[in-house]
C-alpha cells in the first residue's frame, strides 16, 4: 500500500544527507569528546562544528548553544533552571505540555504562573503579557509557533516587553526551527529551545540557546560538559545530525525553498474547503509557519477520521495522544474558544521537506471521500442534515 | 462467513478478545484492533477511600500494552479510541444515579448498549469495517423463518454473557460477530497458545472495570467528591414489611435487595432487605420468605427474537447474571412495560437489574426491572 506521511509536526524523517553525516560517528569516529587523545579530539571538533552550525541557525555565538536530548529537556531546563519558589512566571494556555507541565510543577513548588489566553485565531496578545507582569516576575515563556495550528506568536513584541521589564524570556521554538528564520537578537529572547527530530535530524537530540550571562541551574549533575550547563557524555551522532540538519534548514530558508511548501499547504486548504462542506481552518487569519494546516470537519470525530485515513495510507493527526495512545481533546483548540465537538473534529496536516505534490494529491483524493463516509454514518451529521 | 472481510475487533487486552483477533486473522480477514479508552484511572486516585496510585483493570495501560502486543504479533493495525465522555455520560452517571435512587445497576449492559455496540460499532463502520467482533461468549445468527437476527446462548453455558447483551438491536446484531460462541474457555486458551499469544494464561477480569477493588460505595463517595457534590443524604428509616419502624439506616445506596449483612439491627431471626423505597428513603426488611415474589415488571424492553408481544408467551427469565433462569409467563403490561409471572416465586428480584427472557438458547428479549 502506498503510504503518505503528512504528520511532520510529530516527527520528520532523517534526511539522507543528515544520516550520511552521522554515520561515521557510530563506528569510525567513536571517541568521547571529553577525551584528550586523538579519538576525543576528532569528536570534539565535530561537535563544535555542529554547534557553529546551530549557532548560525539561531544567529548567536556557538558558546551560547547547549545540546540537549530534545525540546522537552530544553523547555524544562529553561523553566526550572531559572526559577525558585516565590517567583512569578508568565506562560500561555497553548504551550506544549513540556512547558505547561513544567509550569504546573513550578506551581506545586511554590511559584505563581499566569497563563495568558489566546484569541480565536490562536494568537497571544502582547498586552496581556504586559498586564501580567508583577514585581516578582522572573520569566516569560511563550512559544514561537504552535505545534497544532502552526500559528506564529508575536514573540518580538513579547521580547521587547521582557527586555523593558528586565525579565527573562524563553521561547519554545521547536515548531518554528527550520520553518521561519530565527534571529535570537531580533526576538530578544534569553533562551530558545529546539528539537532535532522536527527538522529532519534524529529523535533524541535538541539544542537550547542560552544567552550570554543567563545563569541556569542545571537539571543534571555530573561532569562539566556543555560548560556545566548540561552534564553527561554528548550524544555525538545525534549532535552531528542536528548540525547538518540545521545547516540544511538555514540554506533552505535563505534560498526561499519554503515557498513551495506553503503553496502545497495552501492547496490542501483551498481544495478541502471547496470540496467538503462544513469545514474551516483553525488559526485562519493569523501568521503561520508554512508547513502546517489544522482543519475542522464538523460532525465527525477526528479520531475516527485519522484511523480511517491511516488504514488507507495517509498519516495525519488530531489532538495530542495520551499515554494509552487515545486522543485527548486539544487544549490548544479549546483555548482558542472552539467548542469541544469542533476541537475533536479537527485534523492537522503538516508537511516536511520530503513532501511532494503527488503526496498532496494523494491526500486530496482521499480526504473528501473519507469524510463523506464518516458523515454518512455520523448520527450527529444525519440529525443535523434532517433538521436543517 | 465470506472471506476477506474487513473486521474490527474490540480488544480489551484479555485472552478472549485477543483470541478473536487471532482467529479472524487466521481465517484471512483484514482485521483492525480497537481498544476503547473509557475511564481515566488517575481521576479518582488519591480521593478518600480510593487507592493512592492508579490500579484496577479498566483501560489500564497494562491492558492497552497487552492488546498492542497482540496486534503487533498478529501484524494487524491497532488503535485506541477515546470514548471517556460518552462512557461517563451513559454508564458512570446512570450507575451513580441508580444507586442513589435505591436500585442496583448493571453498568456492563449499559456499556454494551451505548459504547461497544453503538459508539464503537459506528467507528468500526466509519473506518471501513464490515463488522465488529468481540470476545463475548454468545452466538448471533440470522433466522430466515422469522427474518430476524437471533442472539443465542453460547456452547459454553458457564461463560454465557447473553444476559448483558439483551439490548442489542437488529441492526447492531447484523453487524456483530461473536467468534467464541462455539468454544469453551479452555479451548480459547488453547487457541491463544496455538496462535502464539503471550497472554494465553492471563487471568479473567471479574469486577466492574471502573470500580477499583469492587467497592462501589467508596467509588460513589470519590466520584461525587471529585465533582464537588457531597453524597446526597439518603439516610432514613429501617421498616418491616408491616410498616413498623425498627431502626435507622445511613443511606439507601448502601443497600441492595437480598442483603443480609450490615443492617445494624439484631433480631431473633435473620433479616434481609426486601425493598428499597427511594422516594421515602425507607429500607424495608423482612424474613427469608418475604424475599420471594412471583411477579416483576420490566421497562425499556428490547425484543430480539420477536417483533412484539401480542400474545403472552412462555419463557425462562433470568433476573441476575448468576441466576439459572426460571419458567414464567411473559406478557405486555402497557405500552412500555412487560409483566413477568414466574411459576415459582423467585428470591430477591432486584430493581435496576435486567430481566432477560429466553426460549431455550434463544434470547427473546429483556428489560430493566422496575
Amino acid at each position: 500500500m502506498r503510504r503518505v506521511y503528512l504528520d511532520n509536526n510529530a516527527t520528520t524523517p532523517v534526511l539522507p544527507e543528515v544520516l550520511a553525516a552521522m554515520q561515521p560517528y557510530f563506528t569510525e569516529h567513536f571517541g568521547n569528546a571529553s577525551s584528550i587523545h586523538h579519538h576525543g579530539q576528532e569528536t570534539r571538533a565535530a561537535v563544535e562544528r555542529a554547534r557553529e552550525s546551530v549557532a548560525a541557525l539561531f544567529g548567536c555565538r556557538p558558546s551560547e548553544v547547549v545540546f540537549t536530548s530534545g525540546g522537552t529537556e530544553g523547555d524544562n531546563l529553561a523553566i526550572s533552571g531559572l526559577t525558585r519558589a516565590g517567583d512569578h512566571v508568565i506562560g500561555s494556555t497553548i504551550e506544549h505540555h513540556a512547558v505547561l507541565n513544567s509550569c504546573k510543577h513550578l506551581e506545586a513548588m511554590g511559584c505563581e504562573v499566569t497563563y495568558v489566553p489566546v484569541d480565536s485565531r490562536g494568537l497571544v496578545d502582547p498586552d496581556d503579557v504586559l498586564r501580567g507582569l508583577r514585581p516578582n516576575t522572573r520569566l516569560i515563556t511563550i512559544m514561537m509557533a504552535n505545534n497544532e495550528t502552526g500559528v506564529l506568536q508575536p514573540v518580538e513584541e513579547i521580547g521587547k516587553i521582557a527586555a523593558e521589564a528586565d525579565v527573562y524570556f524563553h521561547t519554545d521554538a521547536v515548531q518554528a526551527a527550520g520553518k521561519v528564520p530565527i534571529e535570537v537578537k531580533r526576538l530578544g529572547c534569553d533562551l530558545l529551545s529546539i528539537s532535532g527530530h522536527k527538522l529532519h535530524a534524529p529523535q533524541g537530540v535538541g539544542a537550547i540557546y542560552v544567552g550570554k550571562g543567563t545563569l541556569l541551574q542545571p537539571m543534571f549533575y555530573g561532569g562539566s560538559h556543555e560548560r556545566s550547563r548540561r552534564a553527561g557524555t554528548e550524544n555525538v551522532p545525534g549532535i552531528i545530525g542536528l548540525g547538518k540538519a540545521a545547516e540544511l534548514a538555514r540554506e533552505a530558508l535563505e534560498r526561499g525553498d519554503l515557498a513551495r511548501m506553503s503553496a502545497m499547504r495552501d492547496r490542501i486548504e483551498q481544495t478541502i474547503l471547496s470540496a467538503v462542506d462544513a469545514t474551516g481552518v483553525n488559526g485562519e487569519g493569523a501568521p503561520r509557519v508554512p508547513n502546517t494546516t489544522n482543519i475542522h470537519f464538523d460532525y465527525i470525530e477526528g479520531e475516527a477520521l485519522v484511523i480511517a485515513l491511516d488504514l488507507k495510507g495517509l498519516a495525519v493527526s488530531t489532538g495530542a495522544a495520551c499515554s494509552s495512545g487515545a486522543i485527548e481533546p486539544s487544549h490548544v483548540l479549546t483555548a482558542m474558544g472552539l467548542p469541544p465537538e469542533i476541537a475533536r473534529a479537527s485534523l492537522r496536516f503538516s508537511l516536511g521537506k520530503q513532501s511532494t505534490a503527488d503526496d498532496i494529491q494523494f491526500a486530496l483524493d482521499l480526504v473528501p471521500q473519507t469524510v463523506a463516509r464518516l458523515r454518512e454514518l455520523s448520527p450527529v451529521y444525519n440529525r443535523t442534515a434532517v433538521s436543517s | 462467513m465470506p472471506q476477506n472481510k474487513t473486521i474490527a475487533v474490540a480488544m480489551s487486552g484479555g485472552v478472549d478478545s485477543s483470541t478473536v483477533a487471532a482467529m479472524l486473522r487466521a481465517e484471512g480477514h483484514d482485521v483492525v484492533g480497537l481498544t476503547m479508552q473509557l475511564w481515566n484511572q488517575r481521576r479518582l486516585a488519591g480521593h478518600e477511600g480510593m487507592p493512592e496510585a492508579v490500579q484496577g483493570r479498566c483501560c489500564s495501560l497494562d491492558d492497552v500494552y497487552d492488546a498492542r502486543r497482540v496486534a503487533e504479533t498478529l501484524g494487524i493495525p491497532y488503535y485506541v479510541v477515546n470514548h471517556e465522555d460518552r462512557f461517563e455520560r451513559d454508564v458512570v452517571q446512570p450507575f451513580v444515579q441508580e444507586y442513589l435512587s435505591g436500585r442496583t445497576p448493571i453498568p456492563c449492559s449499559l456499556c454494551n448498549n451505548h459504547l461497544k455496540f453503538d459508539q464503537l460499532l459506528i467507528v468500526a463502520q466509519q473506518i471501513g469495517a464490515d463488522a465488529l467482533a468481540t470476545g463475548h461468549y454468545a452466538r448471533v445468527e440470522f433466522e430466515e423463518k422469522r427474518g430476524r437476527w437471533l442472539l443465542k446462548r453460547p456452547a459454553d453455558s458457564s461463560k454465557d454473557q447473553t444476559y448483558f447483551l439483551f439490548g442489542l438491536t437488529q441492526d447492531q446484531l447484523s453487524r456483530t460477530l461473536f467468534p467464541l460462541g462455539e468454544l469453551t474457555k479452555p479451548q480459547v486458551r488453547d487457541l491463544a497458545r496455538h496462535h502464539g499469544l503471550a497472554l494465553a494464561a492471563k487471568p479473567d477480569s471479574q469486577e466492574i472495570c471502573f470500580v477499583p477493588g469492587g467497592d462501589y460505595k467508596k467509588f460513589l463517595d470519590a466520584y461525587l467528591a471529585e465533582r464537588g457534590d457531597a453524597l446526597p443524604d439518603t439516610a432514613g428509616e429501617l421498616v418491616t414489611t408491616d410498616g413498623e419502624v425498627i431502626g435507622e439506616h445511613n443511606g439507601i445506596h448502601n443497600f441492595t435487595v437480598g442483603q443480609r449483612k450490615g443492617l445494624g439491627v439484631s433480631t431473633g431471626s435473620p433479616l434481609y432487605v426486601i425493598q428499597i423505597k427511594g422516594d421515602q428513603r425507607q429500607v424495608v426488611v423482612g424474613n427469608q420468605e418475604e424475599l420471594y415474589s412471583r411477579t416483576l415488571r420490566a421497562r425499556r424492553v428490547n425484543l430480539v427474537a420477536v417483533v412484539d408481544l401480542r400474545e403472552p408467551i412462555r419463557v425462562r427469565v433470568k433476573i441476575r447474571h448468576r441466576h439459572e433462569g426460571a419458567p414464567a409467563l411473559l406478557e405486555k403490561a402497557n405500552s412500555d412495560e412487560v409483566l413477568v409471572t414466574f411459576d415459582e416465586p423467585q428470591r430477591a428480584i432486584t430493581p435496576g437489574q435486567a430481566a432477560v427472557f429466553y426460549d431455550g438458547d434463544v434470547v427473546v428479549g429483556g428489560g430493566w426491572i422496575a
